[in-house]
């Protein structure tokens, strides 16, 4: 019998286990998989990142040069940020947002040179 | 007395898990009861047709949210015995190290809810509050709070630091201390023993030929898990499975609170022996030909079966999940039963229907 | 594959069951994998003490089939669950859900099939 009752006592005198968010944000931890960008003054348009995604969010358009992609589709997973041949996909810490409108994101780009 | 039929679930608030079962009852005793499903069948393992045989670990990871590594693990150990890659050692005790602390948040969550089931709010939020440490140190090594993603075929995609596994002891030690203090409320509590002990009996032999597996088998008087196979490194660490007699939900009950010392121990083990070494070998050709593959999740036996044929989309994938082995015993177990413990039994087999369905 | 493998036909799978219980074997599972456009195979997966019995059957998609639930009455849901996907039929299980058991009623396609096979009025 009786036997919640020290671990309700504790947590009386205890602080609250939770944090008042959006008062109180923790930083986010080192190795987060956040949200997902790309520098497009490196990327070269390769399309691995489109090939290799598994939920299918990248698309990669050589001819008008652009880079498009969903976030909503996104699991961030982060298997495109390992395969970049250049380094320009790079996760960031903070996990994304929520918004009014999902919207893709389409980054123009240049074609660096004719050879793939 | 004229029988009734009461629908349970999908929707029911002591199980946010879109079960139903059909119940017919006589006064307020279970006659018969049917579960029916289809309200979270995705068709997962159709996708195999579409995304190549890497993309699917990261697939496989999403069939079930509480278990997400241990089903990327064993997809993992198909592919590398498909191909006959031989996946490195520190490899294979980092997988241990986050399988086991998978385990350890999937049984205090099924704890929680087990709490919730009989109307324990304090103890449910105690077993959450206890939870949210691992998951916290799940988010600080990998990067995410359940799925994971650390499993690549062969190998594993991110490491841990001594420090890092450092700081995964000292939590692991708050743990235990927390889990601890509440051995007794779980064990012997005048209100748990009151609505656990002597419900949903099986023997041992009803078990068996039900085909039941992980702690529901164990509970039951049998010594069987699938971590015995010594996959991954498990065949380096000592360990024994964990027996209960009785078989009603108290001592499913017990075997998950026992077994999260024992995950504990497994993770101290791993870390204290862990060598040094590559991460991941290279993935060379495409795999062909079949294999099964077997590992222990926290709700017992998971089995895939995986057909390739030499290109890079495999012909068949199939996951047999626990849960799905399991629900058999409900059939046998409800009759008879008070339709008022019919939550508490129903959650005695720890049921993941994203899971049994796919 | 781990573990042997039987290839039986049709109609000596309820036997090669029963010779799988009596020899303490537990049913893990069942599998269908899709050949061609007219026949399946389905493996029976059973397991000893971790050592693995794989019964190998070569069915046509139309054909009747013996359901093993008189044996092991754990195979109703994975059995029915074929009905669902693959639109194979089991004679004498013990919970037919008539495949309904994922999809609705107005279902009448097996979609983990390449080709559906239309299956008449008997279904339902």
């Amino acid at each position: 019998m009786l036997t919640m009752t020290p671990n309700i006592l504790r947590n009386l005198v205890n602080p609250a286990a939770t944090r008042r968010y959006p008062k109180t944000v923790r930083p986010p931890f080192e190795n987060n998989r956040g949200v997902l960008t790309n520098d497009m003054a490196i990327c070269t348009l390769c399309g691995t990142c489109a090939v290799k995604c598994p939920s299918q969010c990248i698309q990669v358009d050589k001819k008008t040069a652009t880079w498009c992609y969903d976030p909503f589709a996104c699991v961030l997973c982060g298997v495109c940020v390992e395969h970049c041949p250049t380094g320009s996909l790079r996760q960031g810490r903070e996990y994304p947002r929520p918004v009014l409108v999902k919207a893709p994101v389409v980054l123009q780009g240049s074609i660096k040179k004719k050879s793939d | 007395m004229a029988q009734t039929i009461i629908p349970f679930g999908p929707q029911h608030p002591v199980l946010p898990e879109p079960l139903h079962l059909k119940l017919t009852v006589e006064d307020e005793v279970i006659a018969e009861a049917v579960p029916a499903f289809g309200y979270v069948h995705r068709g997962l393992e159709r996708l195999v047709r579409i995304r190549d045989f890497q993309q699917m670990v990261l697939v496989v990871e999403r069939i079930c949210g509480i278990c997400s590594i241990i089903h990327g693990m064993c997809y993992c150990q198909g592919m590398e015995e498909l191909m006959g890659l031989d996946v490195p050692p520190r490899a294979r005790f980092l997988r241990v190290i986050w399988s086991e602390l998978h385990r350890i948040q999937s049984h205090l969550l099924w704890l929680g809810l087990f709490a919730d089931s009989f109307g324990f709010e304090s103890l449910f939020m105690e077993f959450w509050k206890i939870r949210e440490k691992i998951l916290d140190t799940h988010e600080a090594t990998t990067g995410n709070r359940i799925i994971v993603s650390v499993n690549v075929i062969g190998g594993v995609r991110k490491d841990l630091d001594s420090a890092q596994r450092q700081a995964m002891l000292d939590m692991l030690g708050e743990v235990e201390e927390a889990v601890r203090r509440l051995e007794d409320t779980v064990l012997s509590d005048y209100t748990v023993c009151k609505r656990t002990v002597g419900k949903g009996v099986l023997t041992a032999q009803q078990a068996k030929d039900l085909g039941l597996v992980g702690p529901v088998l164990r509970a039951c008087g049998v010594a069987r898990d699938t971590r015995l196979l010594g996959y991954a490194a498990f065949n380096e660490l000592d360990f024994e499975p964990l027996v209960e007699e009785g078989g009603d939900c108290h001592a499913r009950c017990k075997v998950r609170f026992r077994e999260i010392f024992q995950s504990i121990d497994l993770i101290r083990q791993a870390s204290s022996r862990i060598p040094e070494g590559e991460l991941a070998v290279k993935v060379r050709g495409k795999p062909d030909g079949e294999v099964v593959s077997r590992v222990e999740q926290p709700r017992g036996e998971v089995f895939y079966y995986l057909k390739a044929n030499g290109t890079k989309n495999l012909d068949r994938l199939r996951v047999r999940t626990p849960t799905f082995a399991n629900i058999p015993a409900l059939i046998v177990m409800l009759p008879g039963m008070a339709l008022s413990d019919v939550p508490v039994v129903l959650l005695s087999i720890d049921p993941c229907v994203s899971c049994t369905e796919r | 594959m781990q573990g042997e493998v039987i290839q039986v036909g049709v109609d000596n799978v309820l036997g090669e069951a029963a010779r799988a219980k009596a020899e303490g074997y537990r049913f893990v599972t069942m599998t269908c994998v899709e050949l061609d456009a007219a026949s399946v195979d389905l493996l029976y997966h059973f397991d000893r003490d971790f050592e693995l019995r794989h019964l190998r059957v070569r069915a046509a998609k139309e054909a009747l089939l013996p359901s093993i639930t008189p044996v092991y009455l754990a195979a109703f849901l994975v059995e029915n669950e074929i009905q669902d996907l693959f639109g194979l039929r089991f004679q004498g299980l013990a919970i037919d859900y008539g495949r309904t058991l994922y999809f609705d009623e107005a279902v009448r396609q097996a979609p983990f099939c390449t080709f559906t096979v239309e299956d008449g009025s008997k279904d339902g």
